[in-house]
């Protein structure tokens, strides 16, 4: 069983009791565990089943690379799946579930799959679920959603109650990795000046060396550590940081960096994870290396562990995964675990080593020691179920036939080490195979690159292939000094010097025993977290994948959450030798960010809840709310859509809002619509580019409706122009079209115009500005006083600046909507009060605050149009039958040349109409009128759509508008429009889009 | 003339700095030459402060002249002066090309204080806030999260931080989320 051991445990603090719950059980760990370590000391060696066979799992690894020891954390709110136990630190009240199991971990129905897994091989749901067809979307696909995911989705109602932030910061130097390496690293480029952020993804400085042993500097490699460190946190120009993982590389010196603040101590105030979004000069990666599995049958029972990992348990936590581990290892390093686990007093039945002549020094003292070793060997099969029972010795180069049954309770591997290259391969630098070693390392010379075409990514240590202890402090130094003299300062310490045993030359194990049976290989994993076996990728080899990217997603290898850290070198290797190819031959798959998964509310930072989207607000704002406004999303804005009162649906409001208007005095909140300056010598000149009319022609004091189009020819945006003085006008556009306008008209005069002498402001939000509509709309601004708006001193289409109700006012006489009309524009700091003094004085006429849908109402029942209605993008003002605002005389505005194009002019374009149905009812919106016969997609053919479809009120029947074939020359004509439903047939007649008071006589009073 | 209502009353918030919606203050864009001697002369009488180079920020109590782009400054002056100083502007400038215009209601302002001031800047604006890279005397237009805005350094401490009105209430939500109580980085102020 394993077990917490008597002493020891490096990173532990046993007089900290710390209490945590695994399925609901009560269990106590030590401070410093992680929940892994926590778990194993309490003898809980299954940790999970597998995804596809349900299969018993235990913890294989020690850190981020872990593929099985996947959990559910938290409850609730809080609940988060596919949590690793290995980087998850126990603090008080941690609670976990295990994953992928019904109805309990030990007793799971889904494990039947494992006896049927002859049949669940590499492709089984391509080939089984494709016929018959229909069954995939009502039978098969069903199924395999509801069998499929490890962990427990949260609940769709949860709501995390954590917090999540950004941080942008910049260096000269990111050092990922805060082993030996990344030390060394960063202490050589911090002590050349640059600036320096160092971060290390767990909670401790010094990675594996201070389990591994060996000298550094002539000092134990952990007084090195702290000596380094207390160096580094002396210099201003360097900043470290635990728990911070460099998530991925991106182009040019972008960088992230996941930091976990509180996951270890969730009462901890502040946010929970940060996002680092960094711009640094260059990057070092000293990222070490993964140890990897070994391939031989029951790999995958718990009490297999990386051998690495079983010294780490030993050192660091003071815990032992079963009192007698055998050791199997293709390399020396292994040796270590076999020394470490019999200084501290545990049994080593044997080392079974499958190199022939077996290891070096290690060997030597390994067997000082008294411990077994069985050279050219290997192992058959583990013994076990649920947990290890022994090991079958065999041959390492026959067929597995066994030579003696040792029992033990864990198993420590080692298939040799990878260096971690997926910081390095993230954003483009390439690899090459090391066959000494038998693993893939950066390659120098095709780094990634950035935008001066030289390498901003370099690798340090182990990362870079370098396993002996000295060569990675001599690496770490070299790259960091170059890197240093990069981004232009220079290094000149002296790299440390270490000491530690000699190894042996590794030898290429990728299937154990070399010759193994069938139905060894069925039960010889290569990913653990999605059943893949040896078998699995020997059967796409076979069944013709050659493409490792194909093979990757034909047998779902390295697909899980691990995303392959302990399967990948291991499943090309297998996929070399089966189709008899070199491993540099087959290739990688390709590294993509993250390392690790990082969390949903990091990536969102502090963007949720009422900051999740900026919502622009009028100064008028908290009024709409207060009066029960219906909003409706403008672009950034909220507008009332209409004030319903209380029982009333928002038809009957808008109807209303419509009759008061149109009957007495209605209100609008404006604000929102564009506002933007034009001043200039130029600027008469720069107008009559902008719009389609003429605009230089317009006199100060006058207002004058125009059009804006694109290149294209496209109208793009409308609104009415007042002239304010010679040179300077004031253009207004819609809501939405305000900061795109703008940037419209300064591309236009920084890329194309740049030597005409015009400046534009956006003065949007320095006017609160309100429409005052309605036959009682002088009335009111009258009471509230301070400026003659007669017909004879402010006539229709004026504007005038003065003070009304002693607030500084500008006051435009322009009408949306046929009725006598002003705007009247006030300092926003104002617009709140001014509101208030228009609704006091209005009272006695019944004044009533209107939304955007009576606005749309009563601008259609005039016939005019609104952009984004009418228009679309490929609309042309032509379309509108707006000829009347498009100029003649000008030699060129925007637009014009392509409105002159064949297919503009060609008089087949639909024309804009006004419809009005034959039963009075309101048209679909959208609608298409339907024409006989259909055309080369069986489709019915058109004559016309609806763009703008209301209930009149002042009518008391449906309008509409819309574009029509010929419509202008077909008045009086009826048309069918097709509904939704693609049966029912509405008939309209067409008509003048102007539908009430053509003559304007209600505005010109 | 009505008491000017800032957008959100004058709003406050205490964490890892204090946010305090400032105003009401007068902001004037001006667009102009900006080595023209006129609109130098023109602007440093208005406001007192020296001509600001390249994204510089001087300000001398109310009063402030902000780089804002090759051909335009920020004036900074009392809320009350604004329209006047415009017309100052107008008849100072009158004969060459410029454009200036009272934008005081168009904005909202904040003031950030606290010695965490740069770090909660930098959890929502690209910007390099580092001491050696941003110094008092430095504005710069950025954004804040999701919106425009614009800030510079008073002193180590205090930072003034402008936006548009519509948004107040998202950035004073936003500055007051990043900078709750425990949300310190230390990477500025260890």
């Amino acid at each position: 069983m394993s077990t917490r051991l008597a002493k020891g445990g490096r990173l532990t603090d046993r007089s900290k009791q710390i209490e945590f719950t695994f399925n609901g059980k009560r269990l106590t760990g030590v401070a410093g565990d992680t929940l892994a370590s926590a778990l194993l000391a309490n003898d809980q060696m299954m940790m999970g089943r597998s995804f596809k066979y349900h299969r018993p799992r235990g913890v294989v690894a020690s850190g981020a690379e872990e593929p099985n020891a996947l959990v559910n954390l938290g409850k609730g709110d809080k609940h988060e799946p596919n949590q690793r136990a290995t980087t998850t630190e126990l603090f008080d009240g941690l609670t976990a579930t295990s994953q992928n199991h019904w109805p309990n971990l030990d007793y799971d129905i889904g494990a039947v799959n494992g006896l049927f897994g002859r049949f669940l091989t590499a492709g089984f749901y391509y080939k089984m679920f494709i016929h018959p067809r229909p069954f995939w979307k009502h039978l098969y696909e069903p199924f395999i959603r509801q069998s499929a995911g490890l962990g427990k989705a949260p609940d769709a109602e949860a709501r995390d109650p954590d917090t999540y932030e950004h941080f942008y910061a910049f260096y000269d130097v990111v050092v990922v990795g805060g082993g030996v390496a990344g030390l060394q690293a960063a202490k050589a480029a911090g002590e050349s000046g640059a600036s320096v952020l160092l971060m290390e993804q767990t909670p401790h400085w010094g990675g594996r060396a201070p389990v591994d042993g060996g000298t550094i500097d002539g000092k134990p490699a952990e007084d090195w550590i702290n000596d380094t460190l207390q160096a580094l946190e002396n210099m201003p120009n360097v900043t470290i940081r635990t728990r911070m993982m460099g998530a991925g590389v991106y182009d040019h010196g972008y960088m992230l960096g996941y930091e976990r603040l509180t996951d270890h101590a969730p009462q901890m105030p502040g946010p929970r994870h940060r996002l680092w979004k960094i711009r640094t000069k260059q990057i070092i990666t000293a990222t070490g290396a993964i140890e990897r599995p070994l391939s031989f049958a029951g790999n995958d029972i718990p009490g297999v562990v990386l051998a690495s990992a079983v010294r780490d348990y030993a050192v660091n936590y003071g815990v032992s995964v079963g009192d007698r581990t055998v050791v199997v290892t293709n390399n020396d390093d292994a040796y270590r675990t076999a020394i470490a686990l019999k200084n501290l007093g545990m049994d080593v039945p044997a080392i079974i080593d499958a190199r022939h002549t077996g290891g070096g020094a290690l060997m030597a003292e390994a067997k000082a020691l008294g411990i077994r070793v069985e050279t050219g060997r290997g192992v058959a099969k583990v013994l076990g179920g649920k947990r290890v029972k022994g090991v079958m010795l065999c041959n390492q180069q026959g067929e597995g036939a066994t030579i003696e049954e040792i029992p033990c309770e864990c198993v420590a591997m080692s298939g040799g080490w990878s260096p971690v290259v997926h910081l390095w391969s993230h954003c483009g630098g390439k690899l090459t195979w090391d066959e000494e070693q038998a693993f893939f390392r950066p390659d120098a010379s095709r780094a990634p690159t950035s935008h001066d075409g030289k390498p901003f990514v370099a690798v340090a240590g182990a990362a870079n292939g370098y396993l002996q202890l000295n060569d990675v402090m001599q690496d770490a130094d070299a790259v960091a000094k170059s890197v240093a003299s990069a981004v232009g300062f220079t290094a000149t310490g002296s790299a440390p010097t270490a000491e530690a045993q000699p190894e042996a030359a590794m030898e290429q194990v990728w299937l154990m025993p070399q010759g193994a049976s069938y139905d060894l290989r069925l039960k010889t994993w290569l990913d653990y977290q999605n059943d893949v076996k040896v078998s699995d990728v020997q059967l796409a080899a076979k069944e013709g994948y050659e493409s490792v990217e194909h093979t990757k997603r034909y047998t779902t290898l390295g697909m899980a959450t691990d995303q392959g850290k302990l399967s990948n070198i291991n499943g090309l290797a297998t996929l070399s030798n089966a189709l008899n190819e070199s491993i540099p031959q087959v290739g990688t798959t390709t590294f993509r960010p993250p390392y690790t998964p990082i969390s949903m509310g990091a990536i969102g930072g502090e963007a949720r809840g009422d900051i999740f989207q900026p919502i622009r607000k009028t100064p008028i704002h908290a009024w709409h709310e207060a009066h029960g406004a219906a909003w409706e999303p403008v672009g950034q804005w909220r507008r009332p859509y209409c004030y319903p009162r209380s029982g009333e649906s928002k038809h009957d409001a808008v109807t209303r809002e419509v009759n008061a208007t149109r009957q007495s005095l209605g209100l609008l909140d404006a604000s929102t619509l564009g506002k933007i300056i034009v001043k200039g010598p130029d600027a008469g000149k720069f107008m009559d580019m902008l719009y389609t009319n003429m605009m230089s022609t317009l006199k100060p004091g006058k207002c004058r409706y125009g059009l804006m189009c694109s290149e294209n020819g496209f109208l793009s945006d409308d609104g009415v122009v007042a002239r304010l003085d010679e040179d300077t006008f004031l253009c207004h556009t819609t809501t939405g079209g305000a900061d795109r306008i703008h940037a419209h008209m300064e591309e236009w005069l920084q890329t194309e115009w740049w030597d005409w002498q015009v400046y534009t402001a956006n003065v949007t939000e320095q006017w609160a500005q309100f429409a005052v509509v309605g036959p009682n709309a002088r009335k009111v601004l009258e009471k509230l006083g301070g400026m003659d708006l007669s017909k004879e001193n402010l006539a229709f289409m004026e504007w005038k600046d003065g003070e009304l109700a002693g607030t500084r006012a500008r006051v435009f006489r322009i009408s949306f909507s046929g009725e006598l009309s002003f705007e009247v524009g006030v300092p926003a700091n104002q617009g709140r009060d001014f509101w208030d003094k228009l609704i006091e004085a209005g009272a006695e006429f019944n004044v009533t605050p209107y939304g955007t849908e009576a606005l749309h109402v009563m601008r259609a029942e005039k016939g005019f149009i609104m952009i984004g209605d009418e228009t679309d993008g490929t609309v042309i003002p032509q379309d509108l039958g707006l000829n009347w605002a498009i100029s003649k005389k000008k030699e060129d505005y925007i637009g014009k040349r392509a409105q002159q194009r064949s297919h503009m002019t060609d008089p087949s374009r639909w024309q804009l109409v006004g419809l009005e149905t034959e039963d009075g009812s309101v048209l679909p919106d959208g609608a298409y009128a339907v024409a006989s016969g259909h055309n080369a997609n069986k489709q019915c053919n058109t004559q016309g759509r609806v763009t703008s479809t209301y209930y009149s009120p002042t009518l008391k029947k449906g309008i509409a508008m819309g574009l029509v074939l010929n419509g202008p020359d077909r008045m009086g004509e009826s048309i069918p429009f097709m509904c939704a439903d693609g049966e029912t047939i509405v008939r309209a007649t067409i008509v003048s889009p102007v539908f009430f008071d053509p003559e304007g006589e209600k505005q010109n009073v | 003339m009505s008491k000017p209502v800032l957008p959100l009353g004058g709003a406050s918030s205490q964490g890892i700095v204090t946010v305090a919606e400032h105003g009401p203050a007068g902001m004037i864009t001006l667009r102009g030459d900006l080595s023209s001697e006129a609109l130098i002369k023109a602007v440093t009488d208005l406001t007192g402060a020296a001509m600001p180079g390249q994204r510089g920020a001087n300000t001398n109590g109310d009063y402030g002249l902000l780089w804002m782009s090759p051909d335009e400054l920020l004036i900074l002056l009392p809320y009350a002066e604004a329209d006047a100083a415009v017309a100052t502007l107008d008849t100072a400038l009158a004969g060459t090309h410029f454009l200036a215009v009272n934008v005081s209601d168009a904005r909202a302002q904040f003031i950030l204080k606290g010695a965490a001031v740069r770090e909660v800047i930098a959890k929502i604006a690209p910007v390099d806030l580092s001491p050696a890279a941003f110094a008092p005397g430095e504005v710069r237009r950025t954004r804040f999260a999701q919106v425009a805005a614009g800030f510079w350094l008073a002193d180590a401490e205090t930072a003034h931080v402008f936006c548009f009105r519509s948004v107040a209430e998202y950035m004073f939500n936003t500055l007051r989320a990043v900078s709750v109580t425990g949300s310190e980085v230390g990477v500025f102020t260890a």
